[in-house]
């Protein structure tokens, strides 16, 4: 028994318990399947802010590009959703059946070479994972190894999500264009759209989220996690110690576009279209503020975040829709300058003192640990938190 | 994929590419000498520079729709007057963001980016709430009209004219303004060493603040001069806000020659692709390049060497 409680304890699994149950019993049962499917999405957008929070809370490196991962991977997963969903059957009516429509309208006659291998249901999972993490490490190879970071890595990241975002729209036949690849039906025979597929989507959705949530939860807790932050604070010190910072980087950022990725695949079946409007830019700087909002440093804060972000727009933007902008706006502002450890820091601030005071008598010092990032100060969240738990393991 | 055109006609389409990619290269030389004095000079990274731009562009057309209806004699010099009230304008707003927002986060500039992309979501929702979601554009006075003739296949618009002679008394300026003023030395000052410049008097504050006002007034300079080859809508910014990044970044931060002659390079590979192939693949190609470069040569084309 002692040994869970550790366990529990050394990765701070109590809060992810609570989060998995209200992914896995709470909004299922109070949502219709309609609502439960927009959690779902919304849902999706978390890998990406889990990403952010590893490379840029911990990491330091600001990517605003993560949307080109994202739409790698939810691309990838259309790719194969297109192909099954254009048997020749199916498009007995085009000129040339057994291509996907956009290509016949757009005259092609041939599925192109890139398009064959996604007929595999297991090649499509493969490339899901490894087209963004070949195409990350490319990326950070080429840039940590020259030693760009900071501002410049953003304003690169951010040019790439242009240039993709501009090939997608520009060869329109062979990536559907500007409305992306749509009319998605099946996965293996299995009709997606029918309410019963949403729910285990939805589960699937959760189950892949919660994964992903202990993996960066491991690495935050190991040797690389300590690494990280330690590179971000001081990078010189961390090279001149003796260990290769750009590996690191790579490393981290490849692990960031891998969870986008899987996000954008999962994006992909829920919604059941995929379109370079969730590539470019805008999407992909809306991505960083649901990973700052939830707070940079904390991984399930991105979790809150990007359903706090998310419902807050979805209902701004039915009753008051030329609000929305000036919200998110101050969102952005309000976040970066009064609030820059996000929801994460009001929680710690807070909430958790109360909570400790309730369970048995605080230890003082967690509380002074609360940091800011504007004091400059190591910031090492889970501090606080992990002292409770090992004190109650040890009981 | 020149083969198919005989060597008079590729000479006037070059002319004619180089022509369009030299009022491309107007537009980015006069938003990334804003952005090169507020990026190159204090590290900060505006995303609503673009926002600004368009603020200058709204001035003008507010400024020409005034003159339109009550100095109808005097039309003709609207565009002087406008474009000094769209310098006063954003460099005011810019004084006022650097105070609200900007002074605070001169130590996380990646924060600053966020801020400010904020900043810029709020600006494009004022311009559509206050001057509706379609573009507008000013009417050109007569002398800005019609094209000047070189030859029978080369023709060249009199405002694209314009605005170049513009670029460049403004690029010029900025300069000259940068060398040998007070405040110009004292930003360089500043930029190249905080502290020492703060402990021979300079007041690092003031100079942050019209630095910041100053790179806002060039962009709204910069809209009032977009005004004259295309119209504004509330988003026409954020089309430029990338490739002028590219340009300041690819220029090398701190250098204003450097700004230029990427420009140059950046449009002039941009424009004449574009002719030859479809406009999103010269699009794409020119980015790569960029970006490829940059990977290369991450400093940039020119770069002030500093020991910091």
């Amino acid at each position: 028994m002692t040994k869970i409680k550790d366990f529990i304890g050394r990765y701070q699994l109590s809060h992810l318990l609570i989060l998995a149950v209200i992914l896995l019993v709470v909004m299922p049962l109070a949502m219709d399947i309609f609502r439960l499917n927009l959690v779902g999405k919304y849902l999706t957008y978390a890998f990406v802010a889990l990403g952010l929070v590893l490379c840029w809370g911990y990491g330091g490196i600001l990517s605003l590009g993560q949307g080109v991962f994202f739409g790698l991977g939810g691309y990838c997963m259309a790719m194969f959703l297109k192909l099954e969903a254009s048997s020749p059957e199916h498009t007995a009516i085009q000129s040339t059946p057994g291509i996907p429509d956009f290509m016949d309208w757009n005259q092609l006659t041939a599925l192109p070479w890139f398009w064959e291998p996604f007929h595999s249901f297991g090649f499509t999972l493969l490339a899901v994972v490894l087209v963004p993490a070949l195409f990350a490490f490319i990326i950070g190879v080429a840039m940590f190894k020259r030693r760009v970071s900071g501002v410049y890595f953003a304003i690169i990241t951010q040019a790439i999500a242009a240039i993709l975002t501009i090939l997608i729209i520009g060869q329109q036949g062979y990536t559907g264009g500007v409305n992306g690849i749509t009319d998605l039906r099946t996965l293996n025979g299995w009709d997606i759209r029918t309410d019963s597929a949403k729910y285990i989507l939805y589960f699937i959705n959760a189950f892949l989220l919660i994964g992903c949530l202990i993996a960066a939860r491991y690495i935050i807790k190991s040797k690389l996690g300590r690494l990280l932050v330690a590179m971000r604070e001081r990078e010189d010190r961390v090279r001149f110690s003796g260990y290769d910072v750009s590996s690191f980087k790579i490393f981290i950022y490849c692990v960031a576009a891998v969870f986008s990725a899987i996000g954008g695949a999962m994006f992909t079946l829920q919604v059941g279209f995929m379109s370079p409007s969730f590539v470019g830019i805008v999407p992909s700087i809306e991505m960083v503020i649901f990973c700052a909002v939830g707070g940079r440093l904390s991984i399930l804060g991105a979790v809150y975040g990007t359903l706090l972000v998310n419902w807050a727009k979805t209902s701004f933007s039915e009753s008051f829709p030329e609000l929305w902008l000036f919200a998110m706006g101050a969102l952005f502002i309000g976040v970066v300058m009064a609030f820059p450890n996000g929801l994460a820091g009001l929680y710690q601030t807070y909430v958790e003192p109360r909570l400790q005071r309730f369970r048995k008598p605080a230890p003082v010092a967690s509380q002074s640990q609360v940091v800011s990032l504007e004091a400059g100060k190591t910031a090492t969240t889970t501090n606080s938190a992990d002292k409770e738990y090992s004190h109650a393991g040890n009981q | 994929m020149f083969a198919d055109y005989t060597m008079t006609e590729l000479t006037s389409i070059f002319a004619m590419q180089g022509f369009a990619g030299l009022i491309l290269f107007s537009v980015f030389v006069l938003m990334a000498l804003g952005l090169a004095i507020i990026f190159g000079q204090m590290g900060v990274i505006n995303m609503a520079h673009g926002e600004f731009m368009i603020l200058g562009a709204y001035v003008t057309y507010l400024t020409s729709t005034l003159f339109a209806e009550y100095l109808p004699s005097i039309y003709g010099s609207y565009f002087f007057i406008a474009m000094i009230f769209a310098f006063i304008v954003t460099a005011a707003l810019g004084a006022l963001v650097e105070w609200a927002i900007i002074r605070h986060l001169y130590k996380r500039p990646l924060d600053t980016l966020l801020a400010t992309w904020g900043l810029s979501l709020i600006l494009q929702q004022l311009y559509r709430s206050v001057f509706g979601a379609r573009e507008v554009g000013v009417t050109l006075p007569d002398w800005l009209m019609g094209s000047y003739a070189l030859n029978d296949s080369i023709e060249i618009p009199i405002n694209g004219l314009f605005v170049m002679g513009l670029t460049i008394v403004i690029t010029v300026g900025v300069a000259l303004m940068m060398q040998k003023s007070r405040l110009g030395k004292q930003t360089r000052a500043v930029v190249q060493n905080r502290p020492m410049a703060a402990a021979v008097g300079i007041n690092t504050e003031k100079v942050d603040r019209m630095t910041f006002a100053l790179g806002c007034g060039i962009a709204g300079i910069a809209g009032s001069a977009f005004t004259m080859i295309g119209s504004t809508g509330p988003t026409s910014g954020q089309l430029y806000i990338v490739d002028t990044f590219l340009v300041v970044v690819f220029g090398g931060a701190s250098s204003l020659i450097g700004t230029v002659a990427s420009a140059f390079t950046i449009s002039q590979a941009q424009s004449t692709m574009e002719f030859f192939l479809s406009g999103s693949t010269a699009k794409v190609l020119t980015l790569l390049t960029v970006v490829g470069i940059l990977m290369l040569r991450p400093q940039g084309l020119f770069s002030l060497k500093i020991r910091r």
